[in-house]
């Protein structure tokens, strides 16, 4: 019983600050900032993963998330030097603006239906919470990894290929 | 519950945040404030910033990170296979050894093409 309260202290406590951060993301002025926030809202997640018992997924949050994506997102934002311009423009309701709320909101109704009609396949599936706290997370996804999913893992390796290429090709100058 | 195991985890990011606050806090209480130009200067040697100091990096950053991204994700597929990498066997080492020949294809691309040279 004291551990249930405890996990939902937890879990209301991460999902507040989550959502704290993702509206300062949107919010801040400054890109910098907002990159900011968005690794608190990526720690955040982190946590909530670790609450649903997927020690694994935390942890890739945290080293590719919140470590290589947004270092990527920050060099970005240095690349193209928008600090300056962000700070003159103004706020203002553009049609692609209204057009994204838009394709939000359908985005969160779909989300409410689908959490609120369908039994997530965790609960049901060979992978209940019982199984997954008795062989381990990782062992888990690894066991579905390189065996049933086998094909998407090996195309995965290709995608990076394509990553690579256009990285070198889009940053590279011939000589 | 299993969320009891991760309070260590819980305490050493308290005593992070704590250690953090405590210095500052700590500097700003004991420390005496005086004030002159030269030490408020961004930098007491050396010239003041002519011009916004927000420059544009060049891009042989980013490449750098970006490849660094991508074999990142690939030491993220290496994890889960060694733990199971005894039960899966000679197949598993197959498997393994096709994604990361495929990735090292990459990595003599970007390799011969100089992506990783800094000029």
């Amino acid at each position: 019983m004291a551990g249930n309260v405890f996990y939902w202290i937890v879990f209301v406590g991460t999902a507040l600050t989550a959502i704290f951060a993702a509206v300062m993301v949107i919010t801040r002025r400054s890109p910098i900032h907002s990159a900011m926030f968005l690794i608190l809202n990526f720690l955040c997640i982190a946590v909530l993963y670790l609450l649903l018992n997927s020690q694994f997924i935390a942890i890739v949050q945290v080293m590719i998330y919140a470590g290589a994506i947004m270092m990527l997102v920050i060099f970005v934002i240095m690349l193209l030097n928008v600090e300056e311009e962000e700070r003159r423009r103004k706020i203002s309701a553009s049609p692609a603006q209204i057009i994204g709320v838009v394709l939000v909101l359908i985005l969160f109704a779909q989300l409410i239906y689908g959490v609120g009609v369908y039994v997530l396949p965790g609960e049901w599936s060979e992978f209940t919470r019982e199984r997954i706290t008795q062989i381990g997370d990782i062992k888990a996804v690894a066991g579905l990894l390189f065996t049933k999913f086998l094909f998407p893992f090996e195309v995965a390796s290709i995608l990076l290929l394509v990553g690579i290429i256009g990285a070198v090709i889009l940053s590279k100058k011939e000589r | 519950m299993m969320l009891s195991q991760y309070v260590p985890v819980l305490f050493i990011i308290g005593l992070g945040i704590f250690f953090a606050v405590f210095a500052v806090v700590a500097s700003r209480l004991l420390g005496p404030r005086r004030i002159n130009p030269a030490k408020a200067s961004p930098y007491e040697c050396g010239m003041i910033t002519l011009g916004p100091t927000h420059q544009a990096i060049p891009i042989k950053y980013y490449i750098i990170a970006m490849l660094f991204l991508v074999f990142d994700l690939e030491v993220v597929f290496l994890y889960p296979w060694a733990v199971i990498f005894r039960t899966l066997g000679v197949f598993g080492f197959v498997e393994m050894m096709i994604f990361i020949f495929i990735l090292l294809v990459g990595f003599i691309y970007i390799w011969k093409k100089g992506a990783l040279e800094w000029e």
